[in-house]
């Protein structure tokens, strides 16, 4: 593993170089099954960040308060995959944790659920 | 911009679901989130490296060239425990791997067409019956431009009779609240039809 502190990109690296470089290349490396509406949250990110490298820390400050997966991704601005890696460093690390509402995978939705959702678009 | 989401949004233990909303390019799926979404429309970015070579006809190009897949997204809290996420499929129909990842655990889509370019909803539609995802069909009216009724519409796209088709307008939160309504009980009248067909196959097997 490559030492903290060393530097050997610059600003004409472009800006997905480093993030790649962070993520050492793990772009299908999704280890806890992150989803586009997983809901992610960031414990004691005051503390945590000066813990992790800067893109990491950006990912704390941004789910500061509970927020989906791709909405942290929009608001660092950084492709899907890589944020999942992130993300899921942070989460090994418990300095993220999250939750889904139910296991995608089984791709049901139960009729309670459709139906809270019924009522609260009712009501916008 | 913290003004903006200024609401609150969802607890940690919150239920996230999601709708798809879908449709040709340029046909309002944007307009359309944002007409109900409590935040600005995000845009969430995936890259396509060595996935997108046996989908894109790339042959004869050996380099392994990165495409960026957009996605805009809004959101709706309808309560600390429960949140409402719509997604915008890429406008390119084909990034179906991009398309798998939001078709997952999503409880229904709404197709969104444009009958100038009526073509243009095919790969969608076909998508979802694919996947047997339930699904609506909103016919977006430009300018009150609305040529053809609905059944007109629906006799042209060839759908299975109990998709509803509505006529609606891309930038009016009431139009789209109304056509989120009928999706949801679209989506729950064929949960409904899923849980009851095992019983009803059941009871047609004993009376044999």
């Amino acid at each position: 593993m490559a030492g903290r502190d060393e530097v050997w990109f610059d600003d004409a690296a472009g800006p997905l170089v480093r993030p790649y470089a962070l993520t050492r290349g793990r772009t299908k490396d999704n280890r806890h099954g992150l989803d586009l509406v997983t809901l992610v949250v960031s414990v004691q990110p005051e503390v945590h960040q000066r813990r992790v490298e800067p893109e990491y820390a950006d990912v704390l400050w941004v789910c500061e308060r509970p927020l989906s997966v791709a909405e942290v991704a929009a608001k660092i601005d950084l492709p899907l995959c890589v944020v999942k890696v992130l993300l899921a460093d942070l989460i090994d690390r418990n300095y993220v944790i999250y939750r889904t509402g139910w296991q995608p995978m089984r791709n049901a939705p139960d009729l309670n659920t459709m139906q809270k959702v019924l009522d609260g678009i009712r009501k916008l | 911009m913290e003004s903006a989401s200024s609401r609150p949004g969802p607890a940690i233990d919150a239920v996230a679901v999601k709708v798809l909303i879908s449709g040709g390019f340029g046909v309002g799926k944007t307009t359309l989130v944002g007409a109900v979404s409590e935040i600005v429309p995000l845009r969430t970015e995936e890259l396509i490296t060595e996935l997108s070579e046996g989908v894109d006809d790339v042959s004869g190009i050996e380099d392994k060239s990165t495409t960026t897949v957009a996605m805009d997204f809004g959101r709706i809290t309808i309560s600390p425990e429960l949140v409402l996420y719509l997604f915008g499929t890429p406008g390119q129909d084909r990034f179906w791997f991009m398309w798998d990842e939001l078709a997952r655990g999503a409880l229904g889509a709404i197709v969104l067409v444009d009958t100038r370019r009526l073509d243009a909803c095919f790969a969608a539609i076909d998508y979802f019956e694919r996947r047997e995802l339930p699904f609506v069909i909103g016919v977006n009216c430009f300018d009150g431009s609305q040529l053809y009724d609905v059944d007109e519409i629906r006799a042209a796209l060839d759908v299975d009779p109990v998709i509803p088709v509505v006529l609606c307008d891309a930038r009016q939160r009431e139009s789209i609240k109304e056509i989120l309504i009928k999706l949801m009980e679209h989506v729950m009248a064929t949960a409904r039809l899923a849980e009851s067909v095992p019983a009803q196959q059941a009871r047609s097997s004993a009376i044999t």
